[in-house]
C-alpha cells in the first residue's frame, strides 16, 4: 500500500513539475565571471541584462562564478530551474556550457567569446574588440614619449593575444620604434594586483598603460603616476579624468534583447555572431582633448574606416616574432585565423605563456 | 631598464606599500590565535572594513571618522564571531568560514551605491622629503600614516606578548585555558577582547585597500588577501616579527615578478606567478625550523572550544 502511495506521490510531483515548467514565463539566465559592480566587463553584461529586463522579459543572474567546475554546476542549476535561454559570459565557460547544453536540448545557450558550438542549442557571440585596440594602438603610438607601451594581460587566450597584436600593429604603423611590454597577471579581476602590474610597467618606462583586465585600478594608478591610460570594457573616464585617452566600451544590450526576444518567439537559431564597431557592439568612449584636435580627427576617421570595412585591423604583410609571414601583403586575416590567434606579431617582446 | 640606486629605493617603497594589508590583518589574527581562537573570517572582516572605510569617507569626507569607523566595523563583525564561538560555543572553523562568506555578501550589498564613485586622495606624509633624498626618500617617506602604523605593529605586538602582563595572560589563555581559568583569569573575556582586536586590525587592512592603495570600492576587492594573511600567521609560527618578514617577502616577490615580466626575463610566467607563494613558504619554514621555539609559540589550545564548568 505504501508502495503505491509513494508511486502516486512521485508521479504527482512529476506532473506538478511539468505543469509548472510549461506554464512558467519565459526566463533568461546570466552567468557572470565577476561581480556586477566591477565597472568593467561584468558591469557591461549586466547593463545588457537590464535592457532585456526592460524589454519585459524575466531574467536572473549569478555573479562571480569561477571558470571551471563551479561554472558547470551553476549553469546546470539555471537550466534545471526553468530558464529557457542562458548567457554564459566568459571564455572559460566554454566547455561547461557545451556539456550542460547536451543534457538540456530544450534550453538555448549563448556563450560569449568562445568558439565551440558542439550542440544545436549553443550559439556563440563576441565583439571585435580588436578594432578598438587598433584605435588605441594608433593613439598610443602618437602619444608615447618613451616609445614604451605597458600592457596588463589576463590569460593567454586568443582574445587577449589578438588585442595585443592589433594594438602593436597599429602603433608600429605610426611609430616604428614602439615597444610593447606585457605583464601577465593571471586574473581577470584583482584590483590590487592590477595596480601593482601597472606600477611595475610605469617603473619600467611605460608612459602608456593598457589593460585587458576588468577593474579600474590600472587607470587610477596611471592617473597618480601622470601617464596615459585607456579604459577597458566600460567608460572609465571618471576614475582617471586626466589620464584616460579613451575607452573601449562593450555594448551587449541590443544583442541580448534581440536574442531573448527571438528565443521567446521561437525564432532563435544557432549562430556565431562577431560584431564590431559597425554594429555598435564595440564603441569608443569620449576622446581626451589632451590628444589634440588633429589626432582626434585622425582617430575618428580611422574609426569610421574600420566600421565601414575600408581598413582592417590585420592587414598584411604581418610577420610573427621569428619573421615568418602570417598574412601576405594585400590580404587581411580571416575570421578563423583571428579566432585562433596564438602567436605574437613581430615587435612584441617576450613569449606567450604556455 | 635602469637599475640605479634610486630606482631600487622606489621599488622597496612600493613593496612596502603592497605588504601593508597583509601585515595588519596577520598581526591582528596573530593575537586572536595566540588566545586560542582560530578565526577564518579574516577575508570577510577585511572586505567589511574596505566598504565601511570607503562609505564613511564618501559620506563624511573625514579621514579620522573613516579610519576609526572602519576599525569599529571590524569590531562589530568580529563580535558576531565572538558571540557565536565564545558564548554559544560553536565550532571555530565553521563559524569563521561562515563569517567570510557573510562578509563578502554583506559588503556587496552595502556597497551597491558606492560602486563607480572615485575615491579621494589620502594624504601622505613627508612627500617633499621623498623626492629630495635619493634611495632612502621613497623608502622612509611619502607614505600614509597607516603604513607607518603597520610597520610598527609587529614590534608592538612582539613587545606586548613577551614583555607585558596582559600579553602573558593572552598566551596563557591560548595555551591552557583551563589552568588560566583556575588562576582566576576570565578566559572568555580575554578571548572576546582578542577577537575584537583582530577584527579591528582586519577592518583597517581592508580600509587600506579601499582608501589608500586603490582608492575605490569594488566588490570582492580584497581578492583573497585575507587567506594569505591567515597562512602567513601559521607559516610564521605565530611570531609577529616573522609575520612582518613573510609579508614583505610575499609583497616583494609579487612586485618583483611583475617587474621581471616587464623587463622580459625568459622565465615561464606561470612559475613567476607561483613564486611569491613558494618563496614565502620556503623562507618562513627555513627561518622557523627550530622546533623548540615553534612549540613555545604555538597556542596549544588553538581552535578548541572552552567552556567553564559551573
Amino acid at each position: 500500500m505504501y508502495k503505491n502511495f509513494f508511486r502516486y506521490l512521485i508521479s504527482a510531483i512529476f506532473l506538478l513539475g511539468l505543469s509548472v515548467n510549461s506554464n512558467a514565463d519565459f526566463k533568461v539566465g546570466f552567468v557572470y565571471v565577476g561581480p556586477t559592480g566591477d565597472h568593467g566587463w561584468t558591469f557591461q553584461h549586466h547593463e545588457g541584462r537590464n535592457a532585456v529586463e526592460a524589454a519585459g522579459i524575466k531574467t536572473t543572474f549569478v555573479e562571480s562564478v569561477p571558470e571551471g567546475a563551479d561554472a558547470e554546476r551553476v549553469i546546470r542549476q539555471l537550466a534545471q530551474s526553468g530558464h529557457d535561454l542562458i548567457f554564459t559570459t566568459s571564455f572559460g565557460y566554454m566547455d561547461p556550457t557545451n556539456k550542460v547544453a547536451k543534457d538540456f536540448p530544450n534550453v538555448k545557450f549563448e556563450h560569449a567569446t568562445g568558439y565551440k558550438r558542439e550542440h544545436s542549442n549553443v550559439s556563440t557571440y563576441s565583439a571585435r574588440f580588436y578594432e578598438g585596440r587598433t584605435l588605441l594602438g594608433h593613439i598610443a603610438g602618437k602619444m608615447t614619449k618613451t616609445n614604451t607601451i605597458g600592457y596588463i594581460a589576463s590569460f593567454p587566450i586568443p582574445e587577449v593575444i589578438r588585442g595585443i597584436n592589433a594594438m602593436t600593429l597599429a602603433a608600429q604603423k605610426v611609430n616604428p620604434n614602439i615597444k610593447t611590454k606585457i605583464v601577465w597577471v593571471f586574473t581577470w579581476y584583482d584590483p590590487g594586483k592590477e595596480a601593482e602590474a601597472a606600477q611595475a610597467l610605469i617603473d619600467q618606462g611605460a608612459d602608456i598603460i593598457m589593460q585587458h583586465t576588468d577593474s579600474t585600478a590600472p587607470v587610477q594608478t596611471a592617473e597618480k603616476a601622470g601617464v596615459w591610460s585607456f579604459g577597458q570594457a566600460s567608460d572609465m573616464q571618471r576614475f582617471a579624468p586626466k589620464s584616460i585617452l579613451t575607452s573601449i566600451i562593450d555594448d551587449w544590450a541590443p544583442y541580448y534583447v534581440e536574442r531573448a526576444i527571438a528565443a521567446r518567439d521561437g525564432t532563435w537559431n544557432q549562430q556565431d555572431t562577431w560584431h564590431g564597431l559597425k554594429e555598435g557592439m564595440v564603441a569608443m568612449g569620449p576622446y581626451n582633448s589632451a590628444m589634440g584636435a588633429d589626432l582626434v580627427k585622425e582617430v575618428e576617421q580611422l574609426q569610421k574606416d574600420l566600421a565601414s570595412g575600408k581598413v582592417h585591423s590585420f592587414t598584411g604583410p604581418i610577420y610573427d616574432q621569428k619573421g615568418n609571414i602570417l598574412v601576405a601583403e594585400g590580404k587581411v586575416a580571416d575570421d578563423g585565423m583571428l579566432a585562433g590567434m596564438n602567436v605574437y606579431v613581430k615587435g612584441v617582446e617576450g613569449d606567450i605563456p604556455k | 631598464m635602469s637599475l640605479d640606486i634610486s630606482f631600487i629605493g622606489i621599488l622597496i617603497g612600493s613593496i612596502m606599500a603592497s605588504s601593508v594589508p597583509l601585515i595588519l590583518a596577520a598581526s591582528g589574527e596573530l593575537i586572536t590565535e595566540r588566545s586560542g581562537v582560530l578565526n577564518l573570517g579574516v577575508e570577510g572582516m577585511m572586505i567589511i572594513g574596505a566598504i565601511s572605510g570607503f562609505a564613511l569617507m564618501v559620506i563624511t569626507d573625514n579621514l579620522f571618522i573613516a579610519i576609526v569607523g572602519t576599525m569599529l566595523s571590524g569590531v562589530i563583525i568580529s563580535l558576531i564571531f565572538g558571540f557565536l564561538t565564545q558564548s554559544l560555543l560553536t565550532n571555530h572553523v565553521a563559524t569563521g568560514l561562515a563569517l567570510t562568506i557573510f562578509g563578502i555578501g554583506l559588503s556587496a550589498m552595502l556597497g551597491k551605491n558606492f560602486v563607480g564613485i572615485p575615491g579621494k586622495e589620502f594624504p601622505i606624509l613627508f612627500s617633499s622629503l621623498r623626492e629630495s633624498i635619493p634611495f632612502f626618500g621613497p623608502i622612509l617617506f611619502g607614505h600614509s600614516i597607516v603604513l607607518y602604523f603597520a610597520f610598527a605593529l609587529p614590534f608592538l605586538t612582539n613587545y606586548f606578548l613577551k614583555k607585558t602582563k596582559l600579553g602573558l595572560v593572552v598566551r596563557a589563555v591560548g595555551d591552557s585555558p583551563v589552568s588560566a581559568s583556575n588562576q582566576g583569569i576570565n578566559v572568555i573575556l580575554v578571548r572576546y577582547c582578542c577577537i575584537l582586536y583582530g577584527g579591528a586590525m582586519c577592518g583597517l587592512a581592508g580600509a587600506y585597500l579601499s582608501l589608500i592603495y586603490t582608492p575605490q570600492w569594488i566588490e570582492n576587492m580584497t581578492a583573497g588577501r585575507g587567506w594569505i594573511a591567515l597562512a602567513l600567521v601559521v607559516f610564521a609560527t605565530w611570531s609577529p616579527i616573522k609575520v612582518l618578514i613573510g609579508a614583505l617577502i610575499f609583497g616583494g616577490i609579487t612586485i618583483l615578478q611583475l617587474h621581471m615580466q616587464a623587463i622580459g626575463f625568459r622565465i615561464p610566467v606561470q612559475f613567476l606567478s607561483a613564486l611569491p607563494y613558494l618563496m614565502t613558504i620556503i623562507v618562513l619554514v627555513v627561518i622557523s625550523r627550530d622546533s623548540r621555539k615553534i612549540k613555545l609559540n604555538t597556542p596549544t589550545s588553538l581552535g578548541r572550544i572552552f567552556y567553564k564548568e559551573k
